[in-house]
This record gives structure tokens, sequence and C-alpha cells, in this order.
């Protein structure tokens, strides 16, 4: 069974100059242990989907007008504030991007640990005090104990997305959502940061939902991926499966766009065409059209379904596989 | 460092002895406040002697030149400048602020004598803003843009643009005069304390809750709280340990400049319902020409402010690390 199964999920911004569909039919599902990898250009509504499953937007201006986020068997979308509280934090966690401005500076990260393991476990002081400082040994912080008790501030970015990691994990929710949690940090820091997700995930045992702009690392953690454009979902198969035959033309073009290991400097050879669309006035039809290399006439009026196209990959694009050769050769990412 | 983890998770971190960077920086700001009395002192006593003679200002027209003569050895004002200035500096030291022309007594006995009444009536003042205020912020900004927000926020306003004698006056015909529920004026038991504390706070109420209200909208917008929000807290919880605390930081320096003018501002509450504070007093001083007294009040206001600065210097470190531990 599925820790996370979205259904067709709907979420917009009613703002004073208009109507943001953000989330705009967004389906995809995450087993125990899997780790689903969503990608798209900025603006595409990757964390505005994360935010979503956990109903953290503000509202107004944000609306969830419509599918369902089905989690331990019941709908999120549906489920009480009090309830969903017990959701958050507990069952499924968050981290975001930038662990500067996500921690609270007047706080010990001690204390911010304590608070979430008090909340969903009801610990006695001590007790949660013990493990907080055990969970930030578990994330690889040296001297726990004495990091327990200073302040974000006093901590590297490094570190300060460990202290997160580690609050997200105390409670060992069944999923764990991280929104770009690297994007923020030094190219070093950043490998650091993902062996270990990685490593904490074989521990244990949740499912990662991972938002980021890095193909690469799509490619060395992703089971399964997502791709988005304007809101849609546009592309969904098995992480080999989509690096080695994307079957719409974007995803296409993201891969192409991937710096490459070989080339010096990994310059970037085949950056996307012309800007992201403005979510407050898409294109008609197939959002991607005006960018799109392979554009019919009928792209501009129909928006295309996301159908599958061979087992386990779906894609929105009018396209058959003859029409769209696979990515030419040496710009594949190996899968491993 | 590591005692950190004991302090209660939602309440404030006490600064502990022993902690080397907190002694430093209440040294430092203790040595900056007595370096800006010591200025205050010296442009006071300079000013005091290049805006006029004095001694011809006290007299009465007719004075002789005896009586003049005699006066100006009085007040020590024979002596040379440099010799005056070093005399009232060490008196200063000793806290002598001079002697009363007026009361004939030392002019710190004066004040020290008055200066229970005006702390008791800003500290009832006091009392009367964060009563008001605190509440007042809090829910303007978890109902910003709303009607709630609009009203409580026009409300607070009206309290600051009325004038003090105004609503003094009206706070005494209502409570004293019609409804006899409170007297009109002197000091007294804590029913005497109301109509002034009222009077006085109103003024200071909008500022404090517009500010305070303007912080934490801005706070709750912030990365952490909706790290708080994904954690599961609740929102009581999300706006008093993550939100207040951190909007706190900048209503503390204006509630501290707000004490400063509670203490040294009670001028016109304190005429209009007699109230024997340092305020009147103020009033006393120019009146009578009284130039010890006027030097020693002025004296007086400095080392509020600057006192008060220090204590909102020393809250900030308190509520916010980042100083503590720069
Ligand atoms: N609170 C909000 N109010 C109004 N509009 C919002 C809000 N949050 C997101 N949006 C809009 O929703 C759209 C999708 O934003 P989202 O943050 O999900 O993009 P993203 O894919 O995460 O991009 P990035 O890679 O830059 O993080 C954007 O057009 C954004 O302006
Ligand atoms: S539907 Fe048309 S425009 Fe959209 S990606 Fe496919 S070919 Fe391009
Ligand atoms: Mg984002």
């Amino acid at each position: 069974m599925p820790v996370l199964e979205v259904n067709d999920l709907h979420a917009e911004f009613r703002l004073d100059t208009g109507t943001v569909r953000a989330v705009n039919g967004v389906s995809f599902s995450v087993e125990p242990g899997q780790t689903l990898a969503v990608v798209g250009e900025s603006g595409s509504g990757k964390t505005a989907t994360a935010l979503s499953i956990l109903r953290l937007h503000p509202t107004p201006p944000c609306v969830y007008t419509g599918g369902e986020i089905v989690a331990g068997g019941r709908d999120l979308l549906t489920l009480p504030e009090r309830e969903m509280r017990q959701v958050r934090g507990n069952e499924i966690a968050m981290i975001f991007q930038d662990p500067m401005t996500s921690l609270n500076p007047v706080k010990t990260v001690g204390a911010q640990i304590v608070e979430s393991l008090r909340r969903h476990r009801s610990l006695p002081r001590g007790e949660a005090r013990a493990r907080a400082v055990e969970a930030l040994r578990e994330v690889g912080i040296a001297h726990p104990e004495a990091r327990a008790g200073q302040y974000p501030h006093q901590l590297s970015g490094g570190m300060r997305q460990r202290v997160m990691i580690a609050m997200a994990l105390a409670c060992r929710p069944k999923l764990l959502i991280a929104d770009e949690p690297t994007t923020a940090l030094d190219v070093t820091v950043q490998a650091q940061i993902m062996e270990l997700m990685a490593d904490l995930q074989d521990r244990f045992g949740m499912a990662i939902v991972l938002i980021t702009h890095d193909l690469g690392v799509v490619a060395q953690v992703a089971d399964k991926v997502l791709v988005m454009y304007a809101g849609r979902p546009v592309e969904a198969a098995g992480a080999d499966d989509l690096f080695e035959r994307p079957r719409m033309p974007y995803t296409r073009a993201l891969l192409e766009s991937m710096p490459r290991p070989d080339v010096p400097g990994g310059a970037v050879l085949d950056p996307i065409r012309g800007a992201p669309p403005n979510l407050l006035d898409l294109p008609s039809g197939c959002a991607f059209h005006p960018r799109c290399g392979f554009a019919r006439p009928e792209c501009a009026s129909t928006v295309p379904a996301l159908e599958e196209k061979a087992p386990g990959h779906a894609a929105a694009c009018v396209l058959t596989d003859d029409d769209l050769p696979g990515t030419s050769e040496g710009r594949r990412v190996s899968g491993t | 460092m590591s005692g950190d983890l004991t302090a209660r998770s939602g309440g404030l971190t006490l600064p502990r002895i022993g902690d080397r960077a907190l002694w430093s920086f209440v040294g430092r700001r203790i040595g900056h406040a007595v370096l800006v009395l010591f200025c205050v002192a010296t442009v006071s006593f300079f000013l005091v002697r290049i805006s006029g003679d004095p001694v011809r200002q006290m007299l009465p027209p007719d004075a002789t030149a005896a009586q003049e003569t005699a006066l100006r050895a009085q007040l020590g004002l024979d002596q040379p400048l440099l010799g005056q200035y070093v005399s009232y500096m060490t008196g200063l030291l000793h806290l002598d602020l001079g002697q009363s022309l007026f009361f004939h007594r030392p002019a710190f006995d004066v004040i020290a004598e008055r200066l229970p009444a005006t702390v008791t009536l800003a500290a009832g003042a006091l009392v009367v803003v964060l009563v008001v205020a605190i509440p007042a912020g809090v829910v303007s900004a978890l109902r910003r843009g709303t009607a709630t927000d609009t009203t409580v926020m026009a409300a607070v306003l009206v309290g600051q643009s009325a004038p003090a004698f105004f609503v003094g006056i009206l706070l005494i015909l209502v409570f004293a005069v019609n409804l006899q529920m409170l007297p009109a004026s002197g000091m007294g038991g804590i029913e005497n304390l109301v109509l002034p504390a009222v009077t006085l706070g109103l003024y200071s109420i909008a500022m404090v809750a517009r500010l305070l209200r303007s912080s934490l909208v801005d706070v709750l917008g912030e990365d952490y709280i909706r790290t708080a929000r994904a954690k599961g807290l609740t929102g009581w919880r999300i706006v008093t340990a993550h939100g207040l605390r951190n909007a706190s930081l900048p209503v503390v320096t204006v509630v501290g400049l707000e004490i400063g003018n509670l203490l040294g501002g009670a001028i016109l509450t304190e005429q209009v319902f007699a109230w024997p504070g340092v305020g009147r007093l103020t009033v006393e001083a120019v009146t009578y020409r009284d130039y010890p007294l006027m030097q020693a009040t002025v004296m007086f206001l400095a080392t509020v402010f600057v006192v008060v600065n220090l204590l909102v210097d020393l809250s900030y470190a308190a509520l916010d690390p980042r100083v503590r531990l720069s």
C-alpha cells in the first residue's frame, strides 16, 4: 500500500490579479522506502504541490479545489484541522530549501526538536531532551549534547539542514517531503546532505518526495520521477525509464539542458529556449507549445491528457514514440 | 553553552552567571550609559551658562548690585568657569545636584521626594498600555485585513490623537463627577491611580499596538513559522512560542522609549490630576526660575532615559541570542 497517494489534486491561489492554478490535476503515489523526485522549472508548482500535501498554504489566498490526498487510509484534504496537526511532523514531515530561515533564531536547536517530540510523543521533558540529542547524533552532528544548546546562527548552513532533518525525522515519519533541501548549500555540502538522506532512508525506511532542480541528483537517488510544467504533471515514469526515453519534449529539453559532467565547468549545453509561462496567463492548449520544437497545430488548442505511453510511463503530449526520438547518445545520465 | 536545553523550550532564556559573552555585553552597555550621562551633564552645564546670565534672569529687574553679587556667590557663579565645572561634576558623583533656590533644600532630595508618585503613575500607565496594546496588536495581526483589524487599529489611534488634558477632564467628568466612582485628583490608594494612569497610558497604546501588529504580521510570514506548522504545532503555540517571542524584539525598544516618556512626560496629566510627581516639579522649577532645580530635572530625565535604554538593551540580550552571543 502506498504511503501517499495523490489523485487529481487541484489547488489555486485567488489573487487580486487573477487565479493562479499552481497545482492542476497532479497525481502520484509513493511506496514505503521509495524516493519520488519532482522536477520542473521555477514556478512550475513543485513547492505548491508539496505544501498542499500537508495543507500548509495560507488560506486565503489558497483554495484546495479538488482531488484527494490519501495517507494512512484517509483523505488528508477533508481531515479536520485538529487531526491534520497529528499528521504533520508525525506521519509526514517536511524540510525546506533554506535552513537559514527555516529554524527559529531565538530558540536553541535542541528545544526546537524537543518541541516536535513532545507534541507527538508526549514524552517527559528529560526523555524528550535525550531523544533530541540522539536525533542530532543520527544526522551526523558531532558533540550533539553541546550542539543541542546552541542557536541556529551558531551553526553552519549544512549543519542547520542536518538539524532540520533531525527535527523532521525525530518522530519517525513514514514520509519525508524535502523541498530543494540542498539548493541553498555549498556544492560539497550538498553531496553530504543527499548522502545523509539516503543513509537515513535505508535505516528508517521512510519514503521521500524530493523536489529538486538537480537532475544529476534525481539520477542518483530517485526511483520515480514526476515532471511538472506550469502547475500540471506532464510526465511520470520510473527514473531509469525517464532518463533513457523521455516521452515529452519538455522533459527531453530538461535533460538536454543538464550540466554535463564530461564538459569542463559543467557547461549547460542546450538551455530550454523561452521563459516559463506566467500562470496568470497560460498559453492555450499544451502550455509548453510556444517553446516546443515539436509543436503541431493541435497543440495550441487541446490540452493533452497525461496518458500511459508505455507500461509505468505516462506523458501529456500528442506525440507518439515514433514522433519523438530518444535523447541523443552521450547525453543520457546513467541511473546508478 | 550546554545549559540551554534546560531552559523551558517555550520560555525565556535567562542570562546565566558565568556567561562570559553576556557579562562583557552588560559591561559595555553600562560603560556606554555612564558616558552618555557625562555628556549630558557637561552639555547642560555649559548650555545654562551660555544661554544668558542665570543670576540676572533670576533676580527681579530692580535688584541691587549687592544682591546680585550675593546671589552670584551663593550659586558659585563668581568662580572661574572651569572651577565651577569641576565642582559641579564632583558634586554629581556624590549625587549632589545643587541647592534648590525655591525649596531651600538639595535638589536631589526634592526630586527623590516626588519620584515615588511619578514611578507609581508611570507603572500604572504602563500596565494600561500593555494590557490593551498586546491583545490589540495580536488580534489585529491574526485578523489582518479584516474589519476587526481596522476597527481595533482605529480605536487605538483615537486614544493617541486625543490630548491628555481633554481625555483627563473627560474621564474626571464621567467617572468622578457623574458616576462618582473614582476620585478626581490627588494621590492615595489604587482608586486614585486609575484615571491618571488611563489618561497617561492612552497615548502610548497606539504606538505599541501598531508596532506589535506589524511586527507580528512580518514574523508570521517567516519560514520558521511554516516549519512550526509543519511540525504539527497548534496555532496558539505557534503564535505564543514562535510568533510573539520574535515579534517582541522591535516592540521592546519602543516600550522602553514609552517608559521614558511615561516617567518624564507626565507633565500635563500630573497637572490635570494634581498628581505630586516630577512632572509638576519641572513646571514649578521653571515657574520659579529655580535654576539648580531645572538642571537637576534635566539630569533626572537623562538618567531615566539612559537607565531605560540600558534595560532595553539587556532585555534584548535576554530575548535574542544573536545579540547576546555575537
Ligand atoms: N502563497 C502564494 N500566494 C500566491 N501565489 C503563490 C503562492 N505560493 C505559490 N504561488 C504561485 O504558484 C506558482 C507555483 O509556485 P511554486 O512555488 O510551487 O513553484 P516551484 O515549482 O516550487 O518553483 P521554484 O523552483 O522556484 O521553487 C507560482 O506562480 C507562484 O507565484
Ligand atoms: S503536446 Fe505539443 S506542444 Fe506540448 S509537448 Fe507535446 S508536442 Fe510539444
Ligand atoms: Mg519551490
